[in-house]
């Protein structure tokens, strides 16, 4: 539930700028350029502030992902095929598994703030919405982007 | 009903009416000290993305809503929907909604809403409810604050005009009701008959209602008190050492039934009727009371399964107050009087005796007395009339002319409306002597002060709800929004702060710290807590099923498409059902839903909700239907058609989306 709240009060802390990076990660990070820390530059912004590891691929994990995938995520993805959004079978092809976790917790953040998340909203227009996605559901859909085959890329 | 001893009768109750009409509807405004000043303008400026201090909810009237504005900017916030039909959301309209104005005559999709009141606990409102009363055909609305929508109406039967209803106990047990204008009923079954309105006196009834309220908020007529038939006008339950008592004011005790304006203007003392509610309470728990058939309506919101719907209650239990002696008495009091304000201690009960020369003040702890001593003047069909010099406690002087409302700062004093002379009047509970006086513009009705009919007021601000507003705003032709007037109450000296217009008729209104209602609201509905039977909870799932000339669509929509959006299949004679659920998890993403040629509104969906429009086609062809709120750069192509073919056609039903 912390996650939760987290995620919550993320979301909804829209504007005004009050908690912005006080205690974001490590405070001696080298600050990138856009006043992002290197964590956040390649594993993005959100409430997963360590890095992921995957491990083994874990076949039932995968199943929960899909099944979370298909009743949050299916109005505007597809797995193989670009749709309102992207082909999910490709993100972690260009997105490490904890930007991906991200990306899915704190959809308004990661558009406006992150520089990669504002070209997908300019490439895109459409705003990917916060979906109520726990921590653990949005690992579980990471577990099931691994298992997605994509067909091979007609050159 | 007997004629009253009038030897105690004080000749200057009579006002000379015809004298101060000359008065009515005309001021001259003077240049207030401070309104228009910059001092005033920072005292109501809420800076940009600040909030305001205060909700204030105010009652709509004839509109049938009630409005949400912001105190001390003014700014008007949201309008709820409650006895009316509102095509900005489709409350009344869509299939979920309907069933709440349903009611025994039909679905009335409108009604004159005067009164919100909030739920209380301790004496204090509590940000939980807040309630309101529709005059016409007599019913109770519920609203929740948590998403500021209507949850329940209930219709109050043996009723008719609404009006001194709905005030709530110190805890919430109760909420009033009570009959207006009397009607002809029944002995036995209090059915409302086919008699002369000339046999007003002989034959027409009101009742008193106390209505239950439960955990969940949820209403039911625990009983009602079969009373003589005056027009039972405003109530207060008492709170402190009076919590266990409700008080009614009347007016026609005169018992006239045309030209009330003369004829029901004649007695020099009218009643305030005190009632024992708990004791009436306990009486009906232990057998005591009649039941009698009286369909009514109750209608509340099912949130489980997101729709309203309606059940048929049978019944009511009536007490009779000569079968029960003890439940009720009369406080003679001048003359005609509208509001009955129990100040926060609950010693003191005021009327507002609209055509009083003086502002009566009638003593709780006396009226217990007097009714230990059986100190009557006289009795009504069976309840006893305390004796007025017994139960009377002061008479403020100079209290304005047309007295009608009176609330209270907490710190030891009361403010008075004056309708006639125009103005709010501030005097003190401990000297009953005025200390201060403010013009408005024009004619106030009821004002508010956030907490001002509680236990603890906060006596900061005033608003003044006027009547009249003629020339105080750029004019909008003959009909011009009524004129709030918000004015300064923390200092010795009233001072006006803001005018600001408010919509429909508000007759009365509540205020609350806003930090109260703050931390309970709903941002959106979790789909997961969806279990409307027609809910679609992913686009998998989206589809459109023929059941002989009913055809469902169970559609659903994110940023910014519909599924499906392309839909064919659809025949003249059908009657199609666009069950549509909004897949946003965000707050402040609706989606609107609108159809070419539906004879209804739109739908405006909340995220996690679904809503049900139908739409008959008439004719063959191809019609468009699109999202009506801005959701994203997109919602202009959040658009899509559906396919009509004539009667009889055997085209099938087919959709997608995207394909």
């Amino acid at each position: 539930m912390t996650a939760l709240s987290i995620i919550a009060i993320l979301a909804f802390t829209a504007c005004g700028g009050a908690d912005e990076s006080s205690d974001r990660g490590d405070s001696t990070a080298n600050q990138s350029t856009s006043g992002l820390t290197d964590f956040e530059m390649e594993h993005g912004i959100g409430p997963v502030n360590e890095v992921v590891e995957l491990g083994e691929l874990d076949t039932s994990l995968a199943e929960e992902g899909k099944a979370i995938f298909n009743a949050k995520c299916t109005a505007c993805h597809k797995p193989t095929e670009r749709y309102i959004g992207p082909a999910v079978g490709e993100v972690l092809e260009r997105r490490s598994a904890t930007y991906t976790m991200n990306m899915i917790m704190n959809p308004d953040e990661m558009t406006k703030k992150h520089p990669e998340g504002r070209k997908m909203m300019q490439e895109y227009m459409s705003p990917m919405p916060y979906q109520n996605v726990t921590i653990e559901e949005a690992r579980a859909i990471v577990e099931y982007f691994r298992t997605i085959e994509m067909p091979e890329k007609e050159n | 009903m007997k004629p009253i001893d009038n030897k105690k009768r004080r000749t200057w109750w009579a006002v000379p009416f015809i004298a101060i009409i000359g008065l009515t509807l005309y001021g001259c405004p003077s240049q207030q000290n401070l309104a228009g000043s910059s001092d005033a303008a920072q005292k109501v400026y809420v800076a940009p993305g600040e909030h305001d201090e205060f909700y204030g909810m105010f009652s709509g009237g004839y509109s049938g809503q009630m409005t949400v504005y912001g105190l001390p900017s003014g700014r008007h916030l949201y309008t709820i929907p409650v006895f009316s039909q509102a095509p900005v959301s489709g409350y009344g309209y869509s299939e979920e909604t309907k069933p709440m104005l349903q009611t025994t005559h039909g679905f009335i999709p409108w009604d004159d809403a005067h009164h919100p009141e909030m739920s209380q606990t301790d004496g204090v409102p509590d940000g939980r409810w807040i309630f309101i009363n529709a005059n016409n055909t007599p019913r109770v609305a519920r609203i929740d604050f948590a998403n500021f929508q209507t949850a329940e109406i209930i219709e109050i039967p043996n009723a008719a005009g609404n009006h001194a209803s709905p005030f709530v106990t110190t805890n919430t047990e109760y909420i009033s009701a009570a009959t207006r204008f009397s009607i002809p009923m029944d002995e036995e079954t209090l059915e409302n008959q086919d008699v002369s309105i000339s046999s007003y006196a002989e034959n027409f009834k009101g009742t008193l209602s106390f209505i239950k309220v439960g955990e969940e908020g949820e209403m039911n007529i625990d009983f009602q008190i079969l009373v003589p038939g005056f027009n039972y006008d405003l109530s207060h339950a008492g709170k402190g050492p009076s919590a266990d008592w409700s008080f009614f004011t009347s007016y026609n005790t005169e018992e006239a039934h045309t030209l009330l304006e003369r004829n029901a203007s004649r007695n020099d003392k009218d009643f305030i009727a005190a009632v024992n509610w708990r004791k009436a309470a306990e009486l009906v728990a232990n057998g005591e009371g009649r039941e009698i058939p009286a369909p009514h309506y109750r209608n509340y919101m099912d949130h489980n399964e997101q729709r309203a719907k309606s059940e048929l209650v049978e019944t009511v239990t009536v007490i009779d107050p000569i079968e029960n002696p003890g439940i009720i008495y009369y406080l003679p009091t001048p003359k005609s009087p509208h509001g009955v304000d129990v100040d926060p201690s609950g010693r003191y009960i005021i009327g507002g005796g609209k055509l009083s020369s003086v502002l009566p003040v009638h003593s709780f702890e006396k009226m217990i007395e007097a009714i230990e001593n059986e100190d009557f003047e006289g009795e009504v069909d069976g309840i006893p009339v305390l004796n007025y010099d017994s139960v009377i406690h002061a008479e403020v002087e100079n209290a304005g002319i047309g007295t009608l409302h009176t609330e209270f700062d907490g710190k030891g004093y009361a403010y008075t409306t004056a309708f006639i002379s125009s103005e709010v009047v501030k005097w003190s509970l401990e000297t009953f002597e005025v200390v201060d006086r403010i013009d408005t513009y024009y004619s106030p009705g009821h004002l508010m002060i956030p907490g001002g009919d509680s236990m603890q007021p906060e006596g900061k601000y005033l608003v003044a709800l006027n009547k009249i507003t003629k020339d105080r705003y750029l004019p909008t032709g003959p009909e011009l929004f009524h004129s709030a007037q918000l004015i300064d109450i923390s200092g010795d000296k009233m001072e006006l702060l803001l005018d600001f217009p408010t919509d429909g008729e508000p007759h009365y209104a509540q205020g609350i710290a806003a930090d109260i209602v703050k931390e309970r609201q709903i941002r959106f509905y979790q789909l997961e807590e969806n279990n409307h039977p027609a809910a679609t909870k992913t686009e998998a799932d989206t589809r459109v099923e023929r059941d002989g000339n009913n055809v469902h669509v169970y559609m659903t929509t994110i940023r910014s498409h519909f599924a499906p959006d392309n839909i064919e299949g659809i025949k003249v004679g059908d009657k199609v059902y666009f069950h549509v659920t909004n897949l946003e998890q965000d707050w402040d993403v609706p989606h609107g839903f609108a159809m070419l040629g539906a004879r209804t509104a739109e739908l405006l969906i909340m995220p996690g909700e679904t809503r049900t429009l139908v739409w008959e086609p008439q004719k063959p062809g191809v019609y468009p239907f699109y999202c009506t709120d801005f959701c994203s750069a997109l919602h202009q192509e959040m658009q899509g058609y559906a396919r009509v073919s004539p009667a009889g056609s055997n085209v099938p039903i087919s959709y997608g989306t995207g394909n």
